[in-house]
C-alpha cells in the first residue's frame, strides 16, 4: 500500500532499494516519503533522506517538529505507540525493514533515550548485558562483553568496581552512558541517540559527544538534538526538521555556512519564533 | 503489515485470557446463582417470594420480606449514623487537620477498614449487644416511652444493635471514599472562598459540599452497598427471626445473615434454591447500587481534572 | 455605651455569628473525629483485653479439643486457613497479575473497557454470594464440603483486587523503561515479565499481600464451602478448618471456654490481617517517591 502511495507520488520513479544502483556513497539507511501519525494527527510527512554508513547524522530542529518521531520509525519503535501509524519505506541495507521482525530490526538498530532509563531492577552488569538477557542469548563471555561495552562508552574505569551495584545508582552522565553501553554491547549497525544529552551537564554532555565520535567508525550514528552547537561538533551530516517536513540535508559544514533554504538559515541563525 | 504468530502473540492471548476469564467469572456467579434459585422463584412466583412475610421450610413456603426488610433497616440504619460521621472526619482530616495529625489518622481509619467483619461480630455479640440492652434500650425507653418502635423486651441483639454495628463497620469506607472525593477538588475554589473572606465552615458547607455533592452521594451509595452485603457482624447481633421487626429492638434477619445460617442445613433442593433465590436478590441490589455509585464517584473525580 | 452601639450594629452581629457558626463546626468535626474513632478503638482494645491471656504457643499449635477438655487451640485453624490462603493465592496472584497487565497494556478498547467493570463489579459482590457460586460449582459436584471450594471463593474475592491494582502499578512504570527493552530487540512478553514486572514488584508485592490478607479475614464464604473442621486436615478435598470460622463458630456457642477461645482467635487473626495490611502499605509508600 505504501509503495503504491511512493510510485503514485513520483511517477516513473527511479527503483529504490534492493534493485537500485549501488549510490557513490553507501547509504545504510533510505528513508522513503515515510508519514508517521499519531492517531489523526500527523508527525512527519513525506520525508525522505539518505543516511551514509558510518558517519554521525545529525537531525535537528525546533521541538515538535518531528525529530523524534523519524528517529523512533528507525528502529520501529514509533509503532510500539499506541495509535500510532506508518506509510512510506525505510531501507536498511537496501531491504525494507517492515519485511524484518521488529525484534530483529532493534537487533540491528540500537538506542539511546533522551533521559537515562537504566532498568532499575538490574545491576550495572546486568543493565549491559540487558540486550542479550532480554531476546534469550546467552553471550560466549560475558565478562568480555561487560568490559568492551563499558570500555567503548567511555564507563569502564568508572565502574569497574561497582558493576554489581543497582545501575539507577549511578550518577546521571554515568547513567547515560550506561544506557550507551547497553546499545553497544549487543554490536549493533546504527545506533540511534534521541537527545542524549539533555538531561545531563556540560561535562557530561562532552564525554559523551567524545564517544559518539568514537564509535562512528564502526557504527553508523543518528543523533536528534536541538543543541544545533553539538550537531556542528559531533555530526558530518544534518538535516533539518521543520514541522513534519524534511527541509534540508547536506554536509554540516554546508548546512551550517551556506544553508540553501531560507529557513534553515533562520533557525541556525537564531532567527526564529 | 504481516501479522505473524510469535512468542508476543501467545503472550498477549495468555493476558486477554486472563481479563476475559475475570469476566467470564462475573457472568459465571449471576448465571450459577441465577440458576439455583430459578425452582424457588418458579415455585413460589418471583414477586410473592419477595413480599411474602413466612419463612417457612418444612411447609415450603418461602417469603423473603422479613430478611429483605431487616436487610434494607440495618442498612439504612447504618447509613444515617456513619454518613454524617463520615462527612465530618473526612471533611476534619482534609480541610481542618494538620498533615501532620491527618494522615496517620486516616491511615489509622483505612486499617480499621481491614479489621475481619467477624471480629466486629465478635466485638458486637459480646460488648454492644449488652450495652445496648443494659444502657441505651433503657435510656430510650425511659425519655421516650410512647414511641412505638422503641418498645419490646431488652434482649441486646437485634435491628439497632445490627445497624449500630454496621455503622461502624461502614465508617472507614465513608469517611475514605468522601476525602478522597474532597482531595479531588481544585485549591482554587478554596482559595476563592477564603479571598472573599468566608470562614472554613462557609467554605465547607457553601463551595465544597455542593461541588463534590454527586461524590459524597456515591460515597453513601458504596458505604451502603457494603452494608447490604456484610454477613458475619449482622449475623452474630440480628437476633436471627424471620419476624418483620415491629420495633428498633426487635431481633430480626437479614438476606445475607438467612443464607449464612441456612444453607449448609438445607434439606431439601426447593430450600437451597429458596436460599439462592434471596442470594440473587441480595446481588442484583448491590450491584445495581455498586455501578451506580461509581459512575458518581468517576463523575465526580473527572469534572474538576 | 460603644458595647452596645456595636451590638445593634448588623454587620458586626452577622459577623459574630458566622464565627460562632466556624467555632460550633470546628469542635463538631473534632467531635466526631473522636465519636468515630471511640467504637473502632473498642473493637481492637477488646479483642486486645479479651484475648491476650488466652494465646499461648500451645493455642497456637494444639488442635481443637472437645467441651469440657482443658487446652486445645487453634493449630489446625492456622494451617487450615494458611492452606485456604496459600492455594487461593497460587490461583488467584497469576491470573490477576495477568489481567492486571492485560489491562495496563490495553487503554482505549471495549474488552478491557468490560474486564475493568467487571473487576469492579467483582468487588462489590457481597462474600456469602461468592460462596453459594463455589457450592454450586465444587461442593455439589463432589457432594461434599471441601478445601478446593474454599479455595475457589477466596480465589474468586482475590482476583479482582489482584488484577486492578496491578493495573494500576504497572501504568506507573515509566514508558521509557518499557521502550528501552523493545529498543534492545526483546519481545513484548520478555519486557513485560523481565522489565516492567520486576519494576512494578513492590507494588505488585503488595496487592498480593493485601489481597491475601483480605482473604485471610473472610468468614462467610467458607461456611458452605471449606466448612470448618476440628481436626487438623489438610486434605483439600476434605472439609478444612479455617481461623475465622473458629471464631464464628465458638463465639455463638454456649460454652464459655470456646467463647474465650474466640477471642484469643480473633486477637490472632486481627494481628496476622493487620500486619499484612501494615506490610502492603508500607511497600506502597516505599514505592511512591519514585
Amino acid at each position: 500500500m505504501t509503495s503504491a502511495i511512493h510510485e503514485g507520488l513520483v511517477p516513473g520513479s527511479i527503483p529504490v532499494g534492493r534493485d537500485a544502483p549501488a549510490p557513490a556513497r553507501r547509504n545504510k539507511i533510505e528513508v522513503v516519503e515515510l508519514t508517521a501519525r499519531y492517531g489523526n494527527r500527523e508527525a512527519i510527512t513525506g520525508v525522505t533522506l539518505s543516511i551514509p554508513a558510518r558517519t554521525v547524522t545529525a537531525i535537528i530542529g525546533p521541538s515538535g517538529c518531528g525529530k523524534s518521531t523519524l528517529l523512533r520509525c528507525l528502529n520501529r519503535l514509533h509503532e510500539a505507540t499506541p495509535g500510532a501509524g506508518v506509510s512510506g519505506r525505510i531501507l536498511l541495507d537496501g531491504r525494507d525493514l517492515r519485511a524484518e521482525d521488529p525484534i530483529v530490526v532493534r537487533r540491528r538498530v540500537g538506542m539511546v533515550f533522551q533521559r537515562p532509563n537504566p532498568f532499575p531492577t538490574m545491576s550495572v552488569r546486568d543493565n549491559v548485558l540487558a540486550g542479550f538477557r532480554l531476546t534469550g542469548v546467552r553471550p560466549r563471555s560475558p565478562e568480555e562483553v561487560v568490559e568492551r561495552a563499558l570500555r567503548r562508552a567511555a564507563l569502564w574505569n568508572e565502574v569497574k568496581d561497582a558493576l554489581d551495584r543497582p545501575g539507577t545508582s549511578l550518577s546521571g552522565g554515568q547513567q547515560q552512558r550506561l544506557c550507551i553501553a547497553r546499545a553497544l554491547a549487543v554490536e549493533p549497525e546504527v545506533l540511534l541517540m534521541d537527545e542524549p544529552c539533555s538531561a545531563l551537564d556540560p561535562v557530561a554532555t562532552a564525554r559523551i559527544e567524545e564517544l559518539v565520535r568514537e564509535v562512528a567508525p564502526e557504527v553508523t550514528v543518528v543523533m536528534v538534538t536541538h543543541n544545533m552547537q553539538q550537531a556542528a561538533r559531533v555530526s558530518e551530516r544534518t538535516a533539518f526538521l521543520y514541522l513534519g517536513r524534511l527541509v534540508e540535508v547536506g554536509d554540516t559544514a554546508t548546512i551550517f555556512t551556506r544553508p540553501a533554504e531560507r529557513l534553515t538559515e533562520e533557525y541556525i541563525t537564531g532567527r526564529f519564533g | 503489515m504481516t501479522r505473524r504468530v510469535t512468542s508476543d502473540t501467545a503472550f498477549q492471548g495468555v493476558l486477554v485470557f486472563a481479563g476475559v476469564g475475570g469476566l467470564a467469572l462475573l457472568g459465571g456467579i449471576a448465571w450459577v446463582v441465577g440458576t439455583m434459585s430459578e425452582d424457588a422463584f418458579r415455585h413460589v412466583g418471583f414477586w410473592r417470594f419477595l413480599v411474602g412475610t413466612t419463612w417457612d421450610p418444612v411447609a415450603g413456603e418461602f417469603g423473603a420480606w422479613p430478611a429483605l426488610l431487616g436487610t434494607l433497616l440495618t442498612s439504612a440504619l447504618a447509613l444515617v449514623l456513619a454518613l454524617p460521621l463520615g462527612f465530618a472526619v473526612a471533611v476534619f482530616l482534609n480541610e481542618v487537620a494538620p498533615a501532620r495529625l491527618a494522615s496517620p489518622l486516616s491511615a489509622l481509619v483505612d486499617l480499621l477498614a481491614a479489621v475481619p467483619s467477624v471480629i466486629y461480630g465478635l466485638w458486637g455479640l459480646f460488648v454492644l449487644a449488652p450495652a445496648v440492652r443494659d444502657h441505651v434500650q433503657p435510656a430510650l425507653q425511659a425519655v421516650l416511652p410512647d414511641l412505638p418502635f422503641f418498645r419490646g423486651p431488652p434482649l441486646g441483639v437485634g435491628v439497632l444493635c445490627a445497624g449500630v454495628l454496621l455503622a461502624v463497620m461502614v465508617l472507614p469506607v465513608v469517611t475514605s471514599v468522601a476525602r478522597e472525593v474532597l482531595r479531588a477538588l481544585p485549591d482554587s475554589f478554596r482559595e476563592a472562598a477564603l479571598a472573599l473572606g468566608a470562614t472554613r465552615f462557609e467554605v465547607v458547607r457553601r463551595v465544597l459540599f455542593p461541588a463534590a455533592r454527586s461524590g459524597l452521594l456515591g460515597a453513601g451509595v458504596l458505604g451502603l452497598g457494603r452494608a447490604l452485603g456484610e454477613t458475619m457482624a449482622v449475623t452474630m447481633v440480628i437476633g436471627n427471626r424471620h419476624d418483620v421487626p415491629d420495633s428498633l429492638f426487635a431481633p430480626g434477619y437479614t438476606l445475607a445473615a438467612v443464607i449464612a445460617n441456612e444453607f449448609s442445613e438445607a434439606f431439601s433442593p426447593l430450600y437451597l434454591s429458596a436460599l439462592a433465590g434471596l442470594a440473587a436478590v441480595l446481588m442484583g441490589t448491590t450491584l445495581i447500587l455498586n455501578a451506580g455509585a461509581r459512575l458518581l464517584v468517576l463523575h465526580a473525580r473527572g469534572r474538576w481534572s | 455605651m460603644n458595647g452596645r452601639a456595636e451590638e445593634r450594629d448588623p454587620a458586626i452581629r452577622r459577623f459574630r455569628r458566622r464565627r460562632l457558626a466556624d467555632r460550633v463546626f470546628l469542635v463538631l468535626t473534632v467531635a466526631s473525629v473522636g465519636v468515630v474513632l471511640a467504637p473502632l478503638v473498642a473493637v481492637v482494645g477488646s479483642v486486645v483485653a479479651r484475648g491476650a491471656a488466652a494465646v499461648t504457643p500451645e493455642f497456637l499449635v494444639s488442635v481443637s479439643r472437645p467441651v469440657g477438655e482443658p487446652g486445645g487451640g487453634i493449630g489446625h485453624a492456622l494451617a487450615g486457613s494458611a492452606l485456604l490462603v496459600g492455594s487461593a493465592l497460587a490461583v488467584a496472584g497469576p491470573f490477576g497479575i495477568a489481567a492486571g497487565l492485560f489491562l495496563a497494556g490495553t487503554r482505549r478498547n471495549r474488552i478491557a473497557w468490560a474486564v475493568r467493570a467487571s473487576a469492579d463489579v467483582l468487588t462489590g459482590v457481597p462474600s456469602i454470594v461468592v460462596g453459594v457460586f463455589a457450592y454450586a460449582v465444587l461442593v455439589v459436584p463432589l457432594r461434599h464440603f471441601s478445601g478446593l471450594a474454599g479455595t475457589l471463593a477466596l480465589a474468586v474475592l482475590m482476583w479482582p483486587l489482584i488484577a486492578r491494582a496491578t493495573e494500576e502499578v504497572v501504568r506507573m512504570v515509566p514508558r521509557e523503561l518499557s521502550e528501552a527493552g523493545l529498543a534492545l530487540g526483546a519481545r513484548n512478553w520478555r519486557v513485560a515479565l523481565r522489565v516492567v514486572v520486576p519494576a512494578a514488584f513492590p507494588g505488585i508485592g503488595a496487592a498480593l499481600i493485601g489481597a491475601a490478607s483480605r482473604a485471610a479475614g473472610e468468614t462467610a464464604p467458607l461456611m458452605f464451602t471449606a466448612f470448618g473442621s476440628p481436626f487438623l486436615a489438610l486434605d483439600p478435598t476434605e472439609p478444612v478448618a479455617a481461623v475465622p470460622l473458629v471464631i464464628f463458630n465458638y463465639a455463638v456457642s454456649p460454652y464459655d471456654d470456646w467463647r474465650r477461645q474466640a477471642w484469643a482467635a480473633a486477637l490472632v487473626l486481627c494481628v496476622l490481617v493487620l500486619a499484612g495490611n501494615l506490610v502492603s502499605r508500607s511497600l506502597i509508600a516505599r514505592r511512591a517517591p519514585r
